[in-house]
């Protein structure tokens, strides 16, 4: 592994810090400054994330969208460029406005539910390479770190749901609760897979390994990224799978009671989970900074690093794109359903992934297979699979289409 | 549940029971809309009511004029120009195109997909803007008078409707490729809020919603009202009575009235479209009832007049008031989530059914 | 079927009551308070009729004594429609009521107890329907007064 990966921007920044001032600093002192620059990052990502997602909303529903918030010049250029300050507006409107807590609320879990949800956002992102170097803290259980962290977000909804005292909330941090269980296990057991390949659970290592092999994982693991990907999307509760906060059954679900700022925090988590689960995707899945059809420099020069961190928020920006769509085009998906789904197609489905992945290190690293190889590989066996399912007639998701 | 809450078009109260996510008991409360529109009636004179009728279902304020005027027209015995009768038939079946898109639209919404509401909306707009230059209104038209209507409509009129039903024809695909083929769509629609024959029968269901259960009934057919005798038109029929069959019916109606629109346009006679009357006539005293179809299925009338210029009683047999009452019946060990696909299906509106 | 056959086929049912035709509305069929729910059971099973979709039940008030109670029904087999009408007393209405045969009844029933004060025996759960539960008097009456309701002159 190259020296350079060891370093991480907390290291970068610890050593700055300990250049001018002469002596060195502990990373308890530093890590809440780094800590504080991902919550910008956050917000700020979270500011035009919600813009963009009210724009391809727009444009996917024949609308303009907002356009007379921000600078009249843009606006008037294309719909793209209009209404740029209108989510900024949105924060500043929600973070004036009064704070209610209804009287028959358990006050303690009611403010500690938005607090708590931020606060494993922020931490979660901790592990994210941006770019080569660039990850605040390169864990060696990094995957492990985000999983287990943003799992706690299920914590946070429940508190929600059961503190408001009121009967949509308390169902919708109900189903929630539900839901996350249910979706956690294909989650990890689709995260596993490139695990298994990469041999460590270090974020860095896992886009190094992606070079390694000369292949992104998701050839490999095809399988495993869909799943990931559709677990992830009912993981941030994002439409179909958005059943804890159903707007035409339970009001607005948990944040139902919810107003001002403790309202705008759900909100920001939302939009910063749906940025930290695709940016893993993308780490994982995609090759994270690797860019294509460029071999990664054995120097690390600052061009490669802005290139790389480009190329990252790019993947990441495709899959958020992906998520808006899928939302605004969907129906709901009821309760009772998103369980099959969960329990009976895409649990098995992720061990069946994970046996490929198995199989595809062992051809690397016996064989010594690698790029192209591995990935037709595991396509192959991918297919068979399918087509052995499709033999034994292992009762598939075809009632579906039943009556087309 | 309610009566504000999101998905109850209007405000409809549910008292609901639960065991978890299924309904154990349901007990639909209505008459938080209660305008008390019948006694109203009683205190204006026959035309005064006209605008009175607009509020009884602000979707289809023209069938509910129209109802309206057809009860006073049986009782004081008069017979429109055919002209009106072919303008009053123009006007149901947009009418009707529009209220089948709004519902297409809240629909799609109750079950969460936001996007076909607003195509839905697009092209309900141009619906409006079609009634706005014959009426001057969008939502409440006032426009069937007794004896006729209140303007003649041109033939820029007309070409601006084929040119609309042209354009518009070709998207009804689309808006049926954004559900149909949807595995989402199916498992929330399919085998939810099956209503049997019997059952629609004992409890007087009518329009779209028995039609998705297999009996080609309808008004314009069996007691055939105006024009309807003299045009061509299918009655949509689906067999599975769930949320899938209503669906189903309401998006192949949609084409039948386009059909309808498009006779309408060859066989428009050119003539008065109205009759000269006083504007406070009196009716000879008597008792009547008239009923025709509205999108949501019969809608009636029932007329008494005691010679006077105001009538004595007036009453509207509205389909909504009747579908809502399946649901106690219907909401029993469902889920929540199917508690809006069902309520949403019978495309029930609470200003009707509170009157 | 005629509303006169109607008619003609009730009183060879019923031969000791007399059927006749409303002189206000010549689709219907004016029925003996006695017998109302017996006569709306025949109708509906009886091959001849079968009125099996219940189409409205109101009230038509004719002040000082008199309260029509006027049924609508028709049959989806023959393709038949007509009224009926009970003349019940205005101060003691009261009838029994025909929910058990029609589902479509109970709110239409309900909702002529609410507005006009007609009580129907037999009606399983007689509560108000549109005004709220502690309203005093039936809207829909021509007697009644509200300091919002402004009868105009005739």
């Amino acid at each position: 592994m190259p020296e350079w990966v060891q370093f991480s921007a907390g290291k970068h920044f610890q050593d700055l810090i300990a250049h001018l001032s002469g002596r060195s600093v502990p990373e308890i002192l530093v890590m809440p400054i780094m800590l504080a620059v991902i919550l910008g990052f956050i917000c700020g990502s979270s500011l035009i994330l919600i813009w963009a997602e009210r724009k391809v909303a727009a444009r996917i529903q024949n609308r303009v969208g907002p356009m007379m918030t921000g600078p009249r010049k843009l606006a008037e250029f294309s719909m793209w460029t209009g209404g740029l300050l209108q989510t900024a507006a949105d924060a500043i409107k929600l973070l004036v406005k009064e704070l209610i807590i209804p009287s028959k609320t358990d006050p303690v879990p009611f403010i500690a539910a938005p607090v708590l949800i931020v606060t494993v956002c922020v931490t979660a992102f901790v592990v994210i390479p941006f770019g080569p170097a660039l990850s605040v803290s390169d864990l060696n259980i990094g995957v492990v770190h985000v999983v287990s962290i943003s799992s706690l977000t299920v914590l946070s909804i429940v508190m929600a749901g059961w503190s408001s005292n009121s009967k949509y909330s308390l169902l919708g941090g109900l189903r929630s609760a539900a839901q996350m269980l249910s979706y956690e296990i294909p989650l990890i057991f689709a995260l596993l897979g490139p695990i298994l390949l990469a041999g460590g659970l270090s974020m860095q290592k896992m886009v190094l390994a992606q070079r390694e092999y000369g292949c992104w994982f998701f050839l490999p693991s095809l399988l495993g990224f869909l799943i990931y990907y559709v677990a992830s999307i009912a993981e941030v509760n994002r439409p179909p799978f958005d059943i804890p906060e159903a707007e035409s059954e339970l009001v607005a679900g948990y944040v139902s009671e919810y107003s001002g700022m403790m309202f705008a925090m759900f909100f920001l988590a939302e939009f910063a989970n749906m940025f930290l689960v695709c940016s893993v995707a993308a780490t994982v899945f995609l090759g994270g900074w690797l860019v294509p059809f460029m071999a990664v420099p054995e120097q690390m020069t600052p061009g490669y690093i802005a290139l790389g961190t480009l190329v990252f928020f790019a993947k990441t920006s495709f899959l958020v794109f992906i998520m808006m769509w899928i939302r605004w085009t969907f129906p709901r998906v009821r309760p009772d359903h998103l369980m099959n789904l969960g329990w009976k197609y895409l649990f098995p489905l992720s061990l069946l992934n994970l046996l490929i992945c198995a199989g595809v290190a062992v051809l690397k690293d016996v064989y010594k297979l690698n790029g192209w190889g591995v990935s037709l590989a595991s396509l192959g066996a991918l297919v068979f699979v399918l087509l052995l399912l499709q033999v034994v007639r292992v009762p598939r998701p075809t009632a579906f289409l039943e009556k087309v | 549940m309610g009566p504000q809450h999101p998905s109850t078009h209007g405000v409809l109260r549910m008292v609901l029971k639960m065991d978890g996510e299924r309904v154990v008991d349901c007990d639909p409360v209505v008459g938080y809309l209660h305008r008390s529109i019948e006694k109203m009636a009683e205190n204006r004179t026959f035309t005064q009511v006209i605008p009175v009728t607009d509020r009884l279902d602000y979707c289809t304020s023209m069938t509910s004029n129209y109802v309206y005027v057809l009860a006073v027209e049986k009782l004081a015995d008069l017979t429109p120009p055919p002209r009106a009768e072919y303008i009053r038939v123009i006007m149901t079946e947009l009418n009707r195109i529009a209220s089948h898109l709004l519902w297409y639209g809240t629909f799609c919404l109750e079950i969460g997909a936001t996007t076909p509401f607003l195509y839905s909306f697009r092209d309900r707009e141009k619906v409006l803007d079609l009634f706005e230059s014959a009426c001057g209104a969008r939502l409440l038209y006032n426009y069937i008078r007794i004896g006729g209507v209140s303007q003649d409509i041109n033939q820029k009129f007309l070409d601006r409707m084929i040119e609309f039903l042209d354009y518009w024809e070709p998207i009804i695909p689309e808006y049926e490729q954004l559900l149909d083929e949807n595995p989402i769509f199916y498992n929330r629609t399919v085998g939810v809020g099956t209503v049997p024959l019997a059952m629609c029968r004992n409890y007087g269901v009518s329009g779209p919603n028995v039609r998705a259960a297999g009996v080609a009934e309808d008004v314009r057919r069996d007691d055939p009202f105006a024009v309807y005798k003299e045009l061509e038109f299918d009655i949509p029929v689906e067999k599975e009575s769930d949320v899938f069959a209503r669906y189903r019916v309401r998006m192949r109606e949609l084409r039948e009235s386009a059909r309808i629109l498009r006779q309408c346009y060859e066989k428009i006679p050119t003539g008065a479209f109205g009759l000269p009357l006083n504007y406070r006539f009196k009716v000879p005293p008597g008792e009547t009832y008239v009923h025709i179809e509205s999108p949501r299925g019969d809608i009636g009338c029932y007329l008494a007049s005691s010679g006077g210029d105001m009538p004595w009683r007036c009453k509207f047999r509205t389909p909504s008031f009747v579908h809502i009452q399946l649901f106690k019946k219907l909401l029993e060990g469902v889920l929540i989530p199917d508690i809006m696909a069902i309520c949403a299906s019978f495309d029930i509106v609470l200003p009707e059914t509170d009157r | 079927m005629t509303p006169g056959e109607f008619a003609a086929h009730l009183g060879e049912q019923y031969s000791e009551h007399k059927f006749s035709l409303d002189e206000l509305n010549e689709e219907c069929v004016l029925l003996p308070l006695e017998i109302v729910p017996q006569c709306f059971e025949f109708l509906r099973d009886d091959d001849a009729t079968q009125m099996d979709y219940f189409d409205f039940s109101t009230c038509v008030d004719r002040p000082p004594d008199r309260l029509d109670l006027v049924y609508s029904m028709y049959s989806t087999v023959h393709k038949h429609r007509a009224q009926f009408k009970v003349i019940l007393d205005r101060h003691n209405a009261a009838v029994p009521s025909v929910s058990h045969l029609w589902e479509n009844a109970n709110w239409n029933e309900r909702e002529i107890y609410d507005l006009y004060g007609v009580f129907f025996p037999g009606h399983k759960d007689l509560r108000r329907l549109m005004m709220p539960d502690d309203w005093e008097g039936h809207p829909l009456r021509k007697d009644y007064a509200h300091p919002n309701l402004v009868v105009r002159p005739d």
